[in-house]
């Protein structure tokens, strides 16, 4: 890991998202640190997809700062980059809640197309590409190999021919993180990534989230609803409700705070409090 | 079409033991086709009960007389239910269409004819001039039939694989053909450019004999560069508003053709466009002629083999650089925006450049088959720039299966040849034409050739079924 390992990565400063008279997020500012798993959670509505489109540059967020720190102290602010730069520059991956692969692709070929960037200059932008430059083979084969790598991962090396529309859809959604693993993210941004997987699924996405933790520069973001998954994995949480961040801590803290149960049980404080009492 | 016939489209699993559920199942079905039937034969009662049942005329002084037909009207309303009943039988017999799934047999024998199809047809495509040498219609059809293939194979490249619906292909063509007919008439065809840049102007002329071949790369830039024009406008249109944009596009470039009389000559067109040479060489009965040069007798064949060559070099070039670009990360782009443009912005693909790109390179190709025409025709006129060509390029492309370079070679085949076939059929011909169109498309929705191959593999290379990839929507 290069650089200092305490170091935030990511700094996102009074955020605010407007919808016409809907304020999504509200002044909202939390830090993910360099080489954690940070987890963004709350009830649903509660503003954590919006936060991630802000982050990720789809949508322009209407008040706030969001401050990306690369290892060799270059910066970039998200809110002003725009759509694919956040990418490209910022190298910002993000994957989506609904699957989106490119289904009548090859997952092969879906990990090469998330290595379009350095493929495109390595093609000297097509022209030479199109002679064949030796240049550009080899940077062909490092991103085959690339994709080799990451097919073996996430277990899918035998089926990497195969359009990645007919996989089952356990091995979509890790092909989904292995894709944008594939562009070099410094910070990677999971949108539900355990979303309808079953336990053993869960249980090998897990796996793969602590590998990419350990073994790569890329510290992760995610929203998640399954807490067995966020507790097990996450080394801090912030919690949303309405738009605004009602708790950040340690899996412990959040897991005895009265208020994060409080929102997600609908009701108030007091009355969680005396649940949290009863259940103990 | 080799069917199982356990593939009814409807009613419980026909392998039950039960004989009399079989009886139900089939009068079920006996019952459904008698009221589709009915329900069609109404609708045709409706229809042409004004259409055939009534028939108008002006009277001699000027009045409105009438008389029925209901004998006529009754004749074409009991074809349409016994019709309808034919149809329904035989879509009962044969199971649901589009989801036929062929055996593997005839589906291995299809890959093998695949494999041969291809080397094939390049062989006797590079023949034709030489068994047909002395049937000049049929090599002036090799010769349509190639400009359509090389025209599909261009616009494939935006439909296809880009996934960019472009209703408005001649315009580029047209870009094409004109870009060359003005510039070997008269130079820069802008005098007073001539005269404020002197030192830049390039008299088109002085290239004599080599103006086809200096000119052609020329047209492609133009075509291309009248690309990107209009693929800046739509960037943000999908669909159907992308297809409308593209549609006033190709009009607007053939109105502009049409009244600009000054530099277009307007409904008059353009003549005397010079005609291609061998390299400098001319193909004329002269003394210095290409005949005279090598030796043979001079014949205007040669000038017809000449061009047949020409445009299956330039249909080859197009091909060429399409299979390369599939390979390269520019083509992976376009194909993995047709799939996803979300997914393409948050992987970093700059999609503005990607579309910009495939329109470029989709005009480029029909400008060079736009100059083609010009210097085979030696004249051109707005007339031959219509939306009824982009539509038949489109048609070509998806009948041919978007995407698939094989596909939109057979179907160019298939249509232009088909044109010539059914001419026999006189008024019918497009009767007859739009029907084989409408079996095709029941038969293969997806077009022809409808599975995609992938660009890269790491074990064998298998086809992608057609069901998986997505048409793109913007």
């Amino acid at each position: 890991m290069t650089g200092n390992p305490t170091a935030n990565i990511l700094e996102v400063d009074h955020l605010s998202m407007r919808f016409g008279g809907i304020v999504a997020v509200k002044d909202l500012s939390f830090t993910a640190k360099r080489g954690d798993i940070t987890a963004l959670i709350g009830p649903n509505g509660a503003g954590k997809t919006t936060v991630f489109n802000c982050i990720t540059g789809f949508y322009k967020p209407t008040t706030g700062m969001i401050r990306m720190i690369h290892g060799d102290s270059r910066e970039f602010l998200l809110e002003r980059l725009f759509d694919f730069r956040i990418s490209k520059l910022a190298k910002v991956a993000r994957t989506f809640q609904n699957i989106r692969l490119f289904a009548g692709m090859t997952a092969l070929e879906n990990l090469m197309v998330a290595q379009h960037n350095g493929l495109m200059r390595a093609s000297g932008y097509t022209f030479l590409g199109l002679i064949g430059s030796p240049g550009f083979r080899s940077a062909e084969r490092s991103a085959i190999d690339r994709a080799r790598y990451w097919l073996d991962r996430i277990g899918l090396l035998a089926r990497a021919d195969e359009a990645a529309g007919n996989l089952p859809y356990g091995d979509q959604r890790r092909l989904e993180i292995a894709r944008a693993m594939c562009s070099r993210p410094a910070l990677l941004c999971l949108d539900e990534p355990a979303a309808g997987l079953n336990a053993r699924e869960g249980e090998a996405l897990s796996e793969l989230l602590r590998l990419i933790r350990n073994e790569h520069d890329t510290s992760i973001l995610l929203i998640e609803h399954d807490m067995s998954v966020v507790m097990q994995i996450s080394d801090r949480i912030i919690v949303l409700d309405y738009g605004v961040k009602i708790s950040e801590g340690t899996p412990q803290m959040i897991r005895d705070d009265p208020k994060v149960i409080a929102a997600y049980l609908g009701t108030d404080e007091k009355t969680a409090i005396a649940v949290m009492a009863g259940g103990a | 079409m080799a069917v199982p016939k356990s593939k009814k489209s409807d009613g419980p699993d026909v392998a039950a033991p039960a004989l009399n559920q079989q009886t139900a199942t089939r009068d079920r079905s006996v019952a459904s086709i008698i009221k589709n039937a009915v329900v069609s034969a109404l609708l045709a009662l409706v229809l042409f009960s004004l259409m055939i049942g009534i028939r108008t005329e002006t009277g001699p002084s000027g009045q409105l007389t009438y008389w029925t037909r209901f004998g006529e009207l009754a004749a074409v309303v009991g074809a349409v239910f016994v019709g309808s009943i034919i149809v329904e039988t035989i879509k009962r017999w044969t199971g649901p269409l589009g989801s036929v799934e062929l055996p593997d047999t005839v589906r291995r024998a299809f890959s093998v004819l695949g494999r041969v199809l291809i080397p094939a047809l390049l062989i006797f495509a590079l023949l034709v001039p030489v068994i047909f040498y002395n049937q000049r219609y049929l090599l002036d059809l090799g010769i349509l039939v190639l400009t359509y293939v090389m025209l599909g194979w261009g616009l494939n490249i935006v439909v296809g694989l880009a996934g960019l619906l472009d209703l408005g292909y001649v315009a580029f063509y047209a870009v094409g053909a004109y870009s060359y007919a003005l510039l070997a008439q008269s130079g820069l065809p802008f005098p007073y450019f001539i005269e404020t840049y002197p030192y830049v102007a390039i008299d088109f002329l002085q290239l004599g004999s080599w103006a086809f071949w200096a000119l052609l790369p020329v047209s492609g830039v133009l075509a291309a560069f009248w690309g990107v024009l209009l693929g800046f406008p739509v960037l943000r249109l999908r669909g159907d508003y992308l297809a409308i944009v593209t549609l006033a596009f190709g009009e607007i470039i053939r109105l502009v053709i049409l009244n600009w009389q000054d530099l277009t000559g307007g409904p008059n067109g353009v003549s005397g466009i010079p005609r291609p040479t061998v390299f400098g060489i001319p193909l004329t009965p002269g003394e210095d002629g290409f005949a005279a040069l090598i030796g043979v007798p001079f014949s205007p064949t040669h000038r017809l083999v000449f061009l047949f060559y020409i445009i299956l070099a330039l249909a080859l070039l197009t091909n060429w650089v399409t299979i390369r670009l599939r390979r390269l990360p520019i083509g992976r782009a376009w194909e993995a925006m047709r799939e996803d443009e979300v997914a393409c912005r948050a992987l970093g693909i700059n999609i503005t450049t990607t579309k910009l790109s495939a329109f470029a390179i989709g005009a480029m190709f029909g400008g060079f088959a736009g100059a083609f025409f010009a210097t085979r025709q030696g004249f051109i006129s707005p007339e031959s720039f219509t939306f009824q060509e982009s539509a038949l390029v489109l048609a070509i492309v998806v009948l041919g299966g978007m995407g698939s370079q094989l596909g939109v070679a057979l179907a160019a085949i298939a249509m232009i040849g088909g044109f010539e076939l059914f001419r026999g059929l006189d008024q019918f011909r497009m009767l007859v034409f739009g029907g084989v169109m409408v079996l095709l498309m029941i038969w293969r929705p997806r077009g022809l050739v409808s599975h995609r191959a992938p660009s890269v593999f790491l074990g064998r290379q298998t086809a992608i079924p057609s069901s998986m990839v997505k048409e793109g929507d913007g």
